[in-house]
């Protein structure tokens, strides 16, 4: 099986029409073996989680309120509306190809609009708004991915510190994401162009033949890949150790002792309690 | 690009002789097989061998598939083998559903309705210039649709519901077994299936690769028209560039129960329109008790083409069907053309 399917254009061109639909099972079941592997990993192979130093000191952990404000509102809003569009995208475009049929172009091109909306606002919030910086890997996290890769091997390495803010996976997934994400909308947001919706007439000789083939293809591969990245999303979001960060997801807050555990103060800076057990003000 | 030839891309050819061995062989060979009833559809995409099947499974000996018989409900069950010129001449079909002789009897030549059969002619591919000359589009797996770009020639295409692919589906007789309720029975690998004749025929939106709900392994085996309308007051009538042998532009097919001068009962579909033919419902809504009159035929033929959007070359059609409805519910003598 090739990753691409190829067509031959009236002008006698071989162009790439779109990926080849096989590609959706594969990453399907790319995705799933990840979960089984990981899974198997956690439950008989991992070691406890072991952090530099002996935490933070009495003194700020006693100004730590007892809930830590991780992600605002707004933050908590574009991420449900995100990831409710991003479904909503791959049901529509994925589950024709496996043979559930109903009218899915509207509702595809619908979600993509929301999406690129969301993502637009998202870009703008997390770029004025909140620490922009702190969802990108940084040295100490290149630092303490090497320790835990030395350590894991058996070689000798100190502990690794306590996250800051995201830990080092959730900025590369981050980062993943960012890439098929924008790859699906920006050619999502040309694909457009061919069928009939509200905002632009259509064109479909905006490109040639072999521009369009490659976006399509682009289009395809990155929508394939976000079929294993949302499972693996799920995948965590469900695990018993990470719950904890998928319900800051829903409420905003951390418990107090789940921060001190993973996080380090200097590294990811929380507002001193006032009193209140409700939270302190997110940095980011 | 389609360069006819004379000699056909190779393929096993199959000829079971019963149904139940043609749907094996269709369940067997999957997407590789190749349904083949009158032939007429079939040998035009092998012979430009733009279609190019593993196996072709010919139908023509299964004897099971043809004939008209009477049901006992007083209507009629048609094998999809039937041709279209026994359809034509059955005298039961003349004398209660009279309109589904009118419509077979205007798909193309008397020679093809000779060979054609009902079931190829419900069953047969849209006839898009472009997607039959095999270049890329939706239609054929790939991701334009050459007939709608502002230069693309789409006299004949769709003004509604187009999704993507503009192609129309060309058949004569499937408007008329619309109307008269007809119920098409498919055999599938999970057992027999009947379904209502407007919900044989899908549209882009739901697969843009097919016309109708076969997939692979399914067979049509036969169609039902129940006495619902038998006798009833038919209209059928086709508009097509040249009258001695050519595809719909646009057909129009109405069954009608009158009562006291009141449409009692109504049934209206047209086909040319779009990439299924479409029952037009809310026409029959509207229309239904109220007097068979150009008044009435008016209002539905302006209900009927809401919502149409025409391409560049094709702006005709709305006035037509607009008159085509307007005739079919009103009749040639009072509704005149607008």
């Amino acid at each position: 099986m090739g990753l691409v399917q190829w067509a031959t254009s009236p002008w006698g061109q071989d162009v790439p029409i779109h990926i080849a639909w096989g590609l959706i099972y594969v990453a399907a079941v790319a995705g799933l073996l990840f979960l089984i592997v990981h899974a198997i990993y956690v439950r008989y192979f991992a070691k406890a989680e072991e952090y530099q130093g002996g935490g933070a000191s009495p003194q700020i952990a006693a100004s730590v309120p007892e809930r830590v404000a991780r992600h605002s509102l707004a933050a908590r809003l574009f991420h449900w509306i995100m990831a409710a569009a991003m479904l909503a995208l791959l049901i529509t475009a994925f589950l024709p190809r496996v043979g559930v049929q109903f009218p899915w172009v509207t509702y595809h091109w619908i979600a993509g609009a929301v999406l690129t909306v969301s993502i637009i606002y998202h870009i703008i919030h997390a770029s004025f708004w909140l620490d922009f910086w702190s969802i990108w890997p940084d040295k100490a996290d290149v630092d303490d991915a090497s320790r835990r890769i030395k350590r894991f091997m058996g070689q000798d390495a100190p502990p690794p510190r306590r996250f800051a803010k995201y830990p080092l996976e959730n900025k590369l997934y981050h980062g993943v994401i960012v890439l098929t994400g924008l790859a699906v909308i920006v050619t999502g947001v040309f694909m457009m162009f061919r069928v009939r919706t509200v905002f632009f007439p259509r064109n479909p000789y905006l490109f040639g033949d072999m521009t369009w083939g490659l976006m399509y293809v682009l289009h395809g591969l990155a929508g394939v890949g976000l079929i294993a990245l949302v499972m693996v999303h799920i995948y965590f979001a469900v695990r018993p150790e990470k719950f904890v960060l998928t319900k800051s997801m829903v409420f905003g807050s951390l418990p107090k002792e789940y921060y001190l555990e993973h996080h380090d103060p200097e590294r990811w800076a929380v507002e001193a309690s006032s009193g209140s057990s409700k939270g302190a003000k997110a940095s980011a | 690009m389609a360069v006819m030839r004379d000699v056909m891309p190779a393929f096993d050819l199959l000829q079971p002789t019963s149904v139940a061995d043609a749907q094996k062989l269709l369940e067997q060979h999957g997407r590789d097989a190749w349904v083949m009833a009158g032939g007429l559809d079939s040998f035009d995409w092998l012979k430009d061998r733009i279609k190019k099947p593993k196996v072709v499974v010919d139908l023509s000996g299964i004897d099971e598939l043809r004939g008209v018989r009477s049901s006992s409900d007083g209507g009629v069950e048609i094998g999809a083998m039937t041709t279209l010129t026994e359809v034509v001449n059955n005298p039961i079909i003349k004398q209660k559903f009279g309109l589904l002789s009118q419509g077979a009897e205007l798909a193309a030549s008397p020679q093809i309705r000779n060979q054609g059969t009902i079931g190829g002619n419900v069953s047969q591919d849209a006839r898009c210039h472009y997607y039959r000359a095999g270049w890329p589009c939706y239609r054929a797996g790939g991701n334009i649709c050459y007939a709608d770009t502002p230069t693309g020639r789409n006299r004949e295409h769709a003004i509604l519901d187009a999704d993507r692919c503009v192609a129309v589906n060309p058949s004569d007789s499937a408007p008329a077994l619309i109307a008269l309720d007809a119920k098409f029975v498919l055999r599938t690998p999970k057992g027999e299936r009947v379904v209502d004749a407007e919900d044989y025929f899908i549209g882009p939106d739901i697969d843009i690769m097919r016309l109708n709900i076969l997939r692979p392994g399914d067979l049509l085996t036969a169609i039902r028209i129940p006495s619902t309308f038998a006798g009833a007051q038919f209209y059928f009538e086709k508009v097509r560039d040249r009258n001695v042998w050519d595809f719909a532009l646009m057909n129009v097919a109405s069954a009608m129960v009158l009562s006291g001068g009141n449409i009692d009962r109504v049934r209206i579909a047209v086909n040319g329109a779009a990439a299924r033919p479409l029952r037009l419902k809310a026409v029959e809504d509207a229309v239904r008790g109220k007097p068979r009159n150009a008044s009435t035929g008016e209002s539905g033929g302006k209900l009927a083409v809401e919502g149409a959007v025409p391409l560049q070359f094709n702006a005709y059609k709305i006035p037509l069907m607009r008159n085509l409805v307007k005739r079919a519910i009103a009749g040639v003598e009072v509704a005149t053309w607008a």
